[in-house]
């Protein structure tokens, strides 16, 4: 691969060696991150933001995949979404992610996290909220000796002939490079919501994608990255469960038929095409707003500062891209260790696949909270396993960084690559947003809407390739450009590639399910993209369970 | 997006500088943090949450706000509000012990298409 050497053994200003690091610090990095530790190995974390508050969970909290080892309420879980994944999912890892999860939240119980009971006195493990899970994270993390590198995103990875040996990013607070070099790396980095304001989400630009791709890693389930959520137009906040509850409104006061918050998401958009959408969550009972507010403080936040009520009033209501992140897609993995095809890299959480567990419907809701601690525990483990074996010959590497878009000089590094005259971060950050917010584009798709976009994001991406500057104080938005671009040509790619309506994948054109394109979706390459049908997908049959 | 940083209030502990994911706060020459880069702020209120004076105050907004009062604010208890609602600070217990989700799960079955 046309790698730009940009990684060329020069001293860095912080350089680290480590059996493993882990990228990203939300609910999967922190998982492998106590998993390898819990192996022996020495751990290197570093997250973009700051472990503990950064990514989709930390400021939100989720509801959990949790369920009694019982073989009847086990059965009844792993048929809940089957059909509306599109029997792309697998029992052996929604069974192997079930007792993964039991067992990690009793874990959590026993390391101080404050459950609550439910009103017969039980310990109720369904639920996490994300301030305060994340916090406990962080400080497991810390007492487990793991070195914790907080606004420290990662840029490339590092490899040699025998695979990935670390990466290198920078360090936000001084604009000098960091380095780990590591006998394996996790990717954690979470998923793509393409900046669009989603709670938690201006993080996740989908970097990991880039990085594990630049490396020759392949994606899965790219054209299931169309997750849409509710949230009041002027708010972040994209707590979607209590609209359950919820009536929508044209502006005249009358209800929008069929709008809703499940089934009905798609009336709500075809309405916002053209006029505004209001909700009120009018379905609620009195007893119900007492308990609303325990459940989910942070859902009340928008309303109570601005002085609306949210069960007698109504307000307006957009939805919200967050694309990978309640959506499936994500890099592929080859075996139930989270391994990727690269040697020495592994991936967990919203930055791999969630197909295994969900097909072609959203992780959102319980799902994702559970894959992401299982895949991080498993990844963190088999990445120290993998470490132990290289043995001493993990630090006599010679590496190279596998970046293939170049950045500017920070701090005394390197020359800048960039020329003059190149797109700023933030036009081609805004010129992938026209491409992928639009329900028009993104949600109702078409064939030559499709490769309209994809057209013009190539145009994006060979722009991208060709340099992106940025004031010099923020170089990792560049990489941040990139990977949305990237991310957005797989998705584009893999959604022309799938001619039916599967999961959240919903082609206009198109509008049924075909039996003969029952299988998953590969995708990859930088320059070049590809997408090609999973070769010997064990999969369900779905004619078996749809009867 | 954050809007307010009260001076009477703060005592420059630097936590919010630290916690921001999106790195919005500098730290002045005085100690004081600064709202440097406002247009980064993804408006998460997780600096309110780990400030321990209730110093900080994040407008729900997604983009800059009017101007806002902090006396005002203070006096219809949204400077810390935030934080008294999970329960964190001094002599509180946290607010996810109270989480009534096994409610809102309850009340989702009994919903047509659950
Ligand atoms: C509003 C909202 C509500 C949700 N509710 C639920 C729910 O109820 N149930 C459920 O199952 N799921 C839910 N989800 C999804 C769930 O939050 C995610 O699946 C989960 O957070 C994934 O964990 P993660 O660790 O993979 O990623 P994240 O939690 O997103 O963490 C990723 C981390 O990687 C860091 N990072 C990013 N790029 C880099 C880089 N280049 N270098 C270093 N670090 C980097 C980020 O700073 C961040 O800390 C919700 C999502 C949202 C947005
Ligand atoms: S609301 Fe979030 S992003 Fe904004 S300043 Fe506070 S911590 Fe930073
Ligand atoms: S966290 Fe609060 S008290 Fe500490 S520096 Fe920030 S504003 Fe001041």
């Amino acid at each position: 691969m046309g790698n730009l050497n940009s990684y060329n053994n020069k001293a860095a200003s912080l350089t680290l060696e480590a059996d493993v690091l882990v990228i990203g610090g939300g609910p999967a990095g922190t998982w492998a991150a106590l998993a390898a530790a819990a192996k022996g190995a020495s751990v290197v974390l570093a997250d973009k933001g700051y472990c503990g508050t950064s990514g989709a969970t930390a400021p939100s909290g989720t509801g959990v995949w949790y369920v009694e080892p019982s073989a009847d309420k086990r059965e009844e879980a792993m048929k809940s979404r089957e059909a509306l994944g599109g029997y792309l999912a697998d029992r052996g890892w929604m069974k192997r992610v079930l007792d993964r999860t039991y067992a990690n939240m009793n874990d959590l119980a026993l390391a101080g996290y404050p459950f609550p009971l439910d009103e017969s006195g039980n310990r109720y493990l369904r639920s996490l909220q994300g301030p305060e899970y994340m916090k406990l994270m962080r400080k497991r993390v810390h007492k487990a000796g793991v070195r914790i590198l907080d606004h420290c995103p990662a840029l490339e990875l590092l490899a040699d002939d025998n695979g990935v040996g670390g990466a290198s990013g920078i360090q936000i607070k001084n604009g000098e490079p960091w380095t780990v070099k590591s006998g394996a790396v996790v990717i954690a980095s979470g998923g793509c919501a393409f900046l669009s304001g989603a709670l938690g989400t201006h993080v996740l630009t989908g970097d990991g994608y880039l990085m594990a791709a630049e490396a020759g890693a392949s994606l899965s389930g790219m054209e299931f990255s169309n997750a849409y959520a509710i949230s009041p137009a002027f708010s972040t906040v994209t707590k979607t469960a209590f609209y359950t509850w919820a009536s929508f409104y044209y502006e005249d006061g009358t209800v929008i038929e069929g709008a809703g918050s499940q089934k009905g998401r798609s009336v709500i958009a075809r309405t916002l095409l053209t006029q505004p959408v209001y909700a009120c969550l009018d379905q609620a009972t009195e007893e119900m707003r007492l308990w609303m507010r325990k459940a989910q403080p942070n859902f009340f936040l928008p309303f109570d500062r601005v002085g609306i009520d949210p069960f007698t009033q109504k307000f307006p209501v957009t939805l919200r891209l967050e694309g990978t992140v309640r959506g499936t897609g994500g890099i592929h993995l080859i075996d139930e260790n989270c391994a990727t095809a690269v040697p020495g890299l592994y991936a967990a959480g919203d930055a791999a696949t969630r197909q295994f567990i969900c097909g072609g419907f959203t992780g959102g809701g319980s799902h994702n909270a559970a894959w992401a601690m299982s895949s991080g525990s498993w990844s963190g483990e088999a990445a120290a396993s993998y470490s132990a074996k290289l043995g001493f010959r993990r630090n006599a590497r010679e590496l190279q960084g596998l970046r293939t878009t170049p950045v500017e000089k920070a701090a005394g590094a390197r020359e800048s690559q960039v020329k003059a005259g190149a797109p700023s971060a933030q036009e081609v950050i805004a010129a992938v947003k026209r491409e992928v917010d639009p329900y028009e584009i993104n949600l109702f798709r078409s064939d030559a809407r499709l490769k309209q976009s994809l057209g013009r994001l190539d145009q994006i991406w060979r722009e991208v390739r060709s340099g992106v500057a940025t004031s010099g104080a923020d170089v990792w938005k560049a990489r941040e450009a990139a990977s949305m671009a990237a991310t957005a040509r797989w998705m584009y790619a893999s959604a022309l590639a799938r001619p039916e309506t599967r999961g959240m994948h919903k082609r206009t054109d198109y509008p049924d399910i075909d039996p003969n394109q029952h299988y998953r979706l590969l995708a990859g390459g930088i320059d070049d993209v590809w997408v090609k049908p999973e070769p010997q997908p064990a999969l369900p049959a779905a004619e078996v369970h749809a009867g | 997006m954050i809007e307010i940083v009260s001076e009477t209030r703060c005592i420059s502990c630097n936590q919010c500088v630290k916690v921001c994911p999106t790195n919005v706060f500098d730290r002045s020459e005085s100690g004081l943090p600064i709202i440097a880069r406002q247009d980064d702020c993804q408006t998460c209120f997780m600096c309110e949450l780990y400030c321990p004076t209730d110093a900080l105050f994040v407008s729900p907004h997604d983009r800059p706000a009017a101007t806002l009062d902090e006396e005002e604010l203070a006096g219809i208890g949204l400077l810390g509000g935030y934080r008294e609602q999970v329960g964190w600070g001094k002599g509180r217990s946290p607010g996810a012990a109270r989480d009534a989700t096994y409610l809102m799960f309850k009340e989702m079955q009994k919903k047509a298409g659950h």
